[in-house]
């Protein structure tokens, strides 16, 4: 059975993947900073704080978190990890996106032509249902369609 | 966003191609807060990418595409620590790994802040409102500022008003002399949703309460109660340090851009409960939930017995008196131990404005931290260990923010400074 969350489109798009989950707030520069310095082809998830994804594959996956924290670096980090090809295909965001998510999936659209899909708002009862490797549809008016177990 | 005419016409590219990408990406940046309209900067900015990492390219990309297009920040701004390896002891391989390999652009990055308006060449600090280095705000100043630290010290301890920018963007509001208008900007985005009550015994370590703290509201701001009886009603010098390292670690453990503190914070001193937020949750903390926390951050070393080779004290940069209160610090503890020189390599970083007045002004602190075998360095000690090279190294640190990001163990400053001296565990 799958479900609908219906969200706001910050960077909008359509998009199909495969789902990563973080419960607490996903640090940007913890995340991506090993893989990114390392020039690797994909990003493995390099936060030691983060129990939900700490060394799992983010490249391509639609990661859903409720907000980002940490570093002010977060969203220069997105921009580059778009601009490398390297970054999640889809950020979705249970809370309202943060200035620093906001940042990098903007300047990632404005300043390189990349695209990192980002929807927001999309509610706690998003974050309780939607498991690692659920596959999850992105509509460009931020509906979200998460096919269930 | 509402735009005036003037903003309207830098959008359309009146002003050129550049300066129509920034204002079209701030507009966005300001549309996805609810934004209705720009406020006018009205302090120098502080940036947070000092450093010319090869990776990095997109951003000196856009730098390059700013620079062409002729625009300038409108004040001159500092930036973090710069990746500068001298005096710290790094190895013939860690140097060709940093200068080649790493930190190969840093030159050509350092020629294109100062394109953009850097402050000077001792620009480089985390901590620009140390009064050495001068990028001191005014209460209700509006800021474009990035760097977690500085951005939570303005906001918290000074009372001026910056969002949580990311690198670039806060670039972007100082080059505009414009930013949108939403959340910490705003009366209403000041207001706390939490009530921390500190139930502790004694004064709690810095770094581990702002972690605490950060851990728990995220990007929530907090009005703490209970440090009073510890700290006094005066925002003194020390007091002003405290809150340095208490909110780096709320903000890099969390996303704390602004908190409350009773009786002492400016905004609190002045409006006191009236910044609680209706509803507001209350978080407790005592001493088991400090001692909680601090047995939750994870130790990565291979070998957690290790010795450890590396101790960092400084991050963010150390104040002048802070340099001077670790001097002492590391003399009682060398003399406590019977010993001469710190066991193991030890580095405190400050600011270079800071050094140079601790170096000219303190000769006789200076002298000592030679004599026992400090290093004292401007850069950052995050820099440093973000390669293969070092973060197999078991390094030590006070710092919570540091912990955070790299493989560096976390230990209170009483602790840190006994295994410094004797050199392990």
């Amino acid at each position: 059975m799958s479900r609908v969350f219906k969200g706001r489109p910050v960077v909008a798009g359509a998009i199909s993947c495969e789902a990563v989950v973080s419960h607490g707030g996903f640090n940007t520069l913890a995340s991506f900073q090993k893989s990114a310095l390392m020039k690797k082809k994909q990003v493995i998830c390099s936060d030691q704080n983060n129990p939900d994804l700490y060394n799992k594959l983010l490249t391509g996956k639609a990661v859903c978190l409720p907000q980002t924290i940490g570093s002010t670096t977060g969203g220069m980090v997105l921009h580059a990890v778009s601009a490398m090809g390297i970054a999640p295909a889809a950020m979705l965001f249970s809370k309202h996106i943060d200035s620093l998510a906001a940042a990098g999936v903007i300047l990632a659209s404005v300043w390189t032509g990349s695209k990192i899909v980002a929807v927001d708002l999309l509610g706690d009862d998003f974050l309780e249902y939607v498991k690692d490797g659920m596959t999850l549809s992105v509509a460009p008016d931020g509906t979200v369609t998460v096919d269930g177990e | 966003m509402r735009l005036t005419p003037e903003e309207e016409a830098i959008l359309n590219g009146e002003q050129g191609e550049s300066l129509a990408k920034v204002m079209k990406t701030l507009v966005l940046y300001g549309d996805a807060f609810g934004a209705e309209k720009f406020v006018d900067v009205t302090g120098p900015s502080h940036l947070v990418t000092s450093f010319g990492l090869n990776v990095l390219k997109p951003v000196f990309a856009i730098m390059d595409e700013l620079i062409a297009g002729g625009v300038k920040a409108k004040m001159p701004f500092t930036v973090d620590p710069r990746p500068d390896f001298a005096n710290i002891e790094s190895g013939l391989l860690e140097n060709l790994v940093f200068k080649k390999i790493m930190y190969g652009m840093q030159e050509a990055y350092d020629a294109q802040l100062a394109k953009l308006g850097l402050k000077n060449s001792n620009a480089y600090t985390c901590t620009c409102y140390h009064e050495e280095v001068g990028n001191i705000p005014k209460y209700g100043d509006i800021l474009s500022w990035a760097e977690s630290s500085a951005v939570v010290y303005a906001n918290s301890v000074i009372g001026a008003r910056s969002n949580r920018n990311s690198g670039i963007i806060e670039l972007f509001g100082a080059i505009l002399g414009k930013v949108p208008f939403f959340d910490l900007l705003t009366d209403e985005g000041r207001q706390a949703k939490w009530v921390v009550e500190v139930k502790t015994s004694k004064l709690p370590e810095a770094q581990v309460l702002g972690s605490t703290v950060g851990m728990k509201v995220m990007e929530d701001v907090p009005y703490v109660k209970g440090l009073g009886q510890f700290l006094g009603s005066e925002l003194t010098g020390g007091v002003k340090d405290y809150l340095k390292d208490f909110g780096a670690a709320a903000a890099s453990n969390g996303a704390v851009g602004l908190y409350h503190i009773e009786g002492l914070t400016p905004e609190a001193a002045e409006k006191g409960e009236g910044l609680i937020a209706e509803g507001a949750k209350t978080y407790v903390i005592d001493d088991a939930e400090l001692d909680r926390v601090k047995a939750s951050y994870p130790v990565i070393w291979k070998n957690k017995e290790t010795k450890p080779v590396r101790c960092f004290i400084g991050c963010p940069h150390l104040s002048y008196r802070q340099l001077d209160d670790w001097v002492k610090k590391f003399g009682a503890e060398l003399q406590k131990q019977g010993k001469t020189k710190v066991g193991m390599i030890t580095v405190f970083t400050a600011a270079p404005d800071v050094i140079e007045r601790f170096k000219t002004e303190n000769m006789d602190a200076y002298g000592k931290l030679l004599r026992y075998g400090i290093k004292l360095s401007g850069f950052c000690p995050l820099m440093y260990m973000n390669n293969p090279l070092a973060e197999k190294k078991p390094v030590i640190t006070n710092s919570n923010k540091l912990r955070t990001y790299t493989s560096a163990r976390y230990y209170t400053d009483d602790e840190i400074v006994a295994i410094a001296v004797k050199g392990g565990f």
